[in-house]
């Protein structure tokens, strides 16, 4: 008897050690659930086929890295509505300046992502210096940069070369090239977050910017640091896309609903929107959650609106899973 | 000599400063509106004709009526996201329950109405009770409705919108003295405003949603039945997002992308008008005049003959600037 409980304990104390977030379970469910649904009243390739196993993970690629971004800035009590066109321009920027030639494509990354740092720059100034609601500063830039794209690009301009398509397509044996680039950011993004002294102030911040701040946090600069980090995932989300699209265009981050989605998955993963609680791992959970939900869907054929009247449902249904039992009131 | 004399100026300058007070206290917005619609009137002679200005605040009421919804849920320190959704429903819901046939126009509208009022609740209780965070409750509610819209329809607009329903949008009132016709939509939004006055400003339910706003422990510990009036809230956006719907969908006609970023408009028009994110402030009046001033700076950029694109930047500097404004104009005062 005391043995199972040594044990026990010591599972328990794995666990904590490691920090699987909850939600891991419910992608468990979800997965276990969709894949049996699928082999009633479908042909059951979610649990036989590799390939349909690996797309799940291929189609969370561009959502996944994004959303490690808006993870970030969520933790620090934040949020970044302007992700979805911070896409789209780096879609645009990055395969005008490429004009298909593998020559230009350095040139490209390094322009795109000063325009990414540049715009998380601004952001995080007008929200610390400014004082302006996280908000509303985003959704503003976003507007501006939504106005500067469409005045500029009206439709898919330039091209990707060949060689760039190796981010979007190539695989290092089984595995694609965008999954360890996920894995990779996942990882960063979990590194900041718990093994630096930005993490740990990241969350001070996100839990109470006035305690953090009479403890002698600058608390500015972290905010700031946060929205740039966030901004360069966007980036790198927009230089996945446009190398599989192969051809920049000004729609491709609002029609992917980038903004909202890195924010619920965010939020489906555990981390608070009122910031100081969180992490990348949840979020990853959330990512991977959209992304077996799609592909159940398209496996049993779904009508297309009715899987977004899924989603919204999900999307609640996961978060109250956290919340239902908190004795604060919610706004 | 001096005795009489040296009064008169002091006399003068407490008169004006205390003119001067009155005016610092009057919100921005009004004179930025003021400004803005006498340039319109120099630049096109049609807003300086009673038509152009009623055409003018017959366009601006739908916008003017969704705003005072938000208001209502952002003065608790909520966000509400699904009434651009619920406007797409309204219209696209209305136009196959019609059929064309104009006799369901009053059952149709009722229905739509009713639907607001689940839609509301289901929101207000999933916050309160789920303890979900507003944007992401109504986020989800966002999906459900625009899915369950195009679901209902099937994904491409079906049927028309008869005459009658349409006419809430763009029916005049003829022969009326002085101006000559008064459109309902703008009826609409001044008896809307008025009965919003009166709940937000006058009864006690208005200064129950502030105080939840500013600090819903405090509202609570002083016997504030927080998670009704929240729900109330909820229930009054979604409602005012079908009568602006009606509107919309009366000079828009029928349109899967009809309500796309309203939410976001209306919560513009809110901070245009003053209202914080967060809660705890708010006002109706100058939340339609923030209405009417973003109107009014977008028909003077189609003046000035700049291209569209460009009115998204420049609604996302003006929120920007909007909210600069209130931040740093108020930190002074402390």
């Amino acid at each position: 008897m005391t043995t199972t409980t040594v044990s026990g304990n010591w599972f328990k104390k794995f666990l904590r050690s490691v920090r699987i977030p909850p939600v891991y379970i419910f992608l468990i469910v979800i997965f276990l659930g969709g894949g049996v649904l699928d082999q009633i009243f479908s042909d059951g390739q979610i649990f036989t086929n590799q390939a349909i196993f690996i797309n799940i993970i291929v189609r969370s690629v561009a959502l996944g890295i994004v959303a490690v971004g808006q993870t970030l800035v969520i933790v620090g009590a934040s949020i970044d509505l302007s992700v979805a066109y911070v896409i789209s321009i780096t879609a645009v920027m990055s395969s005008y300046i490429m004009q298909g030639e593998p020559a230009n494509v350095p040139k490209a990354i390094l322009v795109v992502f000063a325009i990414g740092a540049l715009i998380g720059l601004v952001n995080g100034l007008i929200i610390t210096k400014l004082h302006v609601n996280s908000f509303i500063t985003t959704l503003g830039t976003s507007l501006i940069i939504k106005g500067i794209i469409n005045a500029t690009f009206s439709n898919y301009t330039g091209s990707v070369p060949k060689s760039f398509q190796y981010f979007g397509y190539s695989t290092i044996g089984p595995i694609p090239v965008a999954v360890i680039v996920l894995l990779v950011v996942v990882i960063a993004g979990w590194l900041v977050l718990s093994r630096t002294k930005f993490g740990s102030h990241l969350y001070a911040v996100g839990g109470n910017v006035e305690v953090a701040r009479l403890s002698g946090l600058r608390t500015d600069r972290v905010i700031i640091g946060a929205h740039i980090l966030c901004s360069m995932t966007a980036v790198l989300t927009g230089l996945f896309l446009v190398s599989r699209l192969q051809s920049g265009s000004p729609w491709v981050g609002p029609d992917g609903l980038y903004d909202l989605e890195s924010i619920a998955t965010t939020v489906v993963g555990g981390t608070a929107l009122a910031g100081g609680k969180g992490g990348v791992w949840g979020t990853l959970a959330g990512v991977l959650i959209f992304g077996v939900l799609d592909t159940v869907f398209n496996q049993l054929g779904v009508n297309p609106y009715l899987k977004t009247v899924l989603r919204g449902a999900i999307i609640v249904l996961a978060v109250a899973s956290y919340t239902y039992r908190s004795k604060k009131e919610a706004a | 000599m001096t005795a009489s004399t040296i009064p008169t100026p002091a006399g003068t300058t407490k008169v004006l400063r205390s003119l001067w007070e009155g005016i610092k206290r009057i919100p921005p917005v009004y004179p930025v509106f003021f400004l803005i619609f006498i340039i319109l009137g120099f630049l096109s002679p049609s807003y300086q004709t009673a038509n152009g200005i009623t055409a003018f605040l017959r366009r601006t009421s739908p916008l003017a009526i969704l705003a005072i919804g938000e208001m209502m849920v952002l003065a608790s320190g909520g966000f509400d996201l699904s009434i651009g959704a619920i406007v797409t429903l309204v219209v696209l819901g209305s136009s196959l329950l019609l059929n064309n046939d104009p006799a369901m126009a009053f059952p149709a509208i009722m229905i739509m109405l009713g639907l607001a009022v689940v839609i509301g609740l289901v929101n207000g209780l999933v916050v309160s009770y789920l303890k979900i965070p507003s944007f992401i409750a109504t986020l989800g509610m966002m999906l459900l409705v625009k899915g369950g819209a195009l679901y209902w329809v099937g994904g491409a607009p079906r049927g028309y919108l008869t005459e009658n329903w349409r006419a809430f949008g763009r029916g005049y009132f003829e022969n009326v003295p002085l101006i000559g016709r008064f459109p309902y939509a703008l009826l609409a939004l001044v008896v809307i405003g008025l009965i919003s006055y009166f709940i937000f400003h006058w009864s006690n339910f208005g200064k129950q949603v502030l105080a939840i706003g500013d600090n819903v422990l405090a509202s609570q510990l002083s016997g504030v039945k927080v998670r009704l009036v929240r729900v109330i809230t909820f229930v009054i956006s979604s409602l005012f997002a079908v009568i602006g719907g009606i509107m919309i969908g009366g000079f828009g006609g029928v349109n899967v992308t009809i309500g796309e970023g309203l939410e976001m408009q209306s919560i513009a028009a809110c901070v245009v008008g003053g209202a914080l994110m967060g809660g705890g402030k708010g006002s109706v009046p100058n939340v339609i005049f923030g209405a009417f001033t973003m109107e009014a700076i977008f028909n003077l950029l189609n003046l000035l003959g700049l291209p569209k694109p460009y009115k998204d930047a420049v609604q996302g500097l003006i929120i920007i600037a909007a909210v600069a404004y209130v931040v740093l104009s108020t930190r002074k005062k402390r």
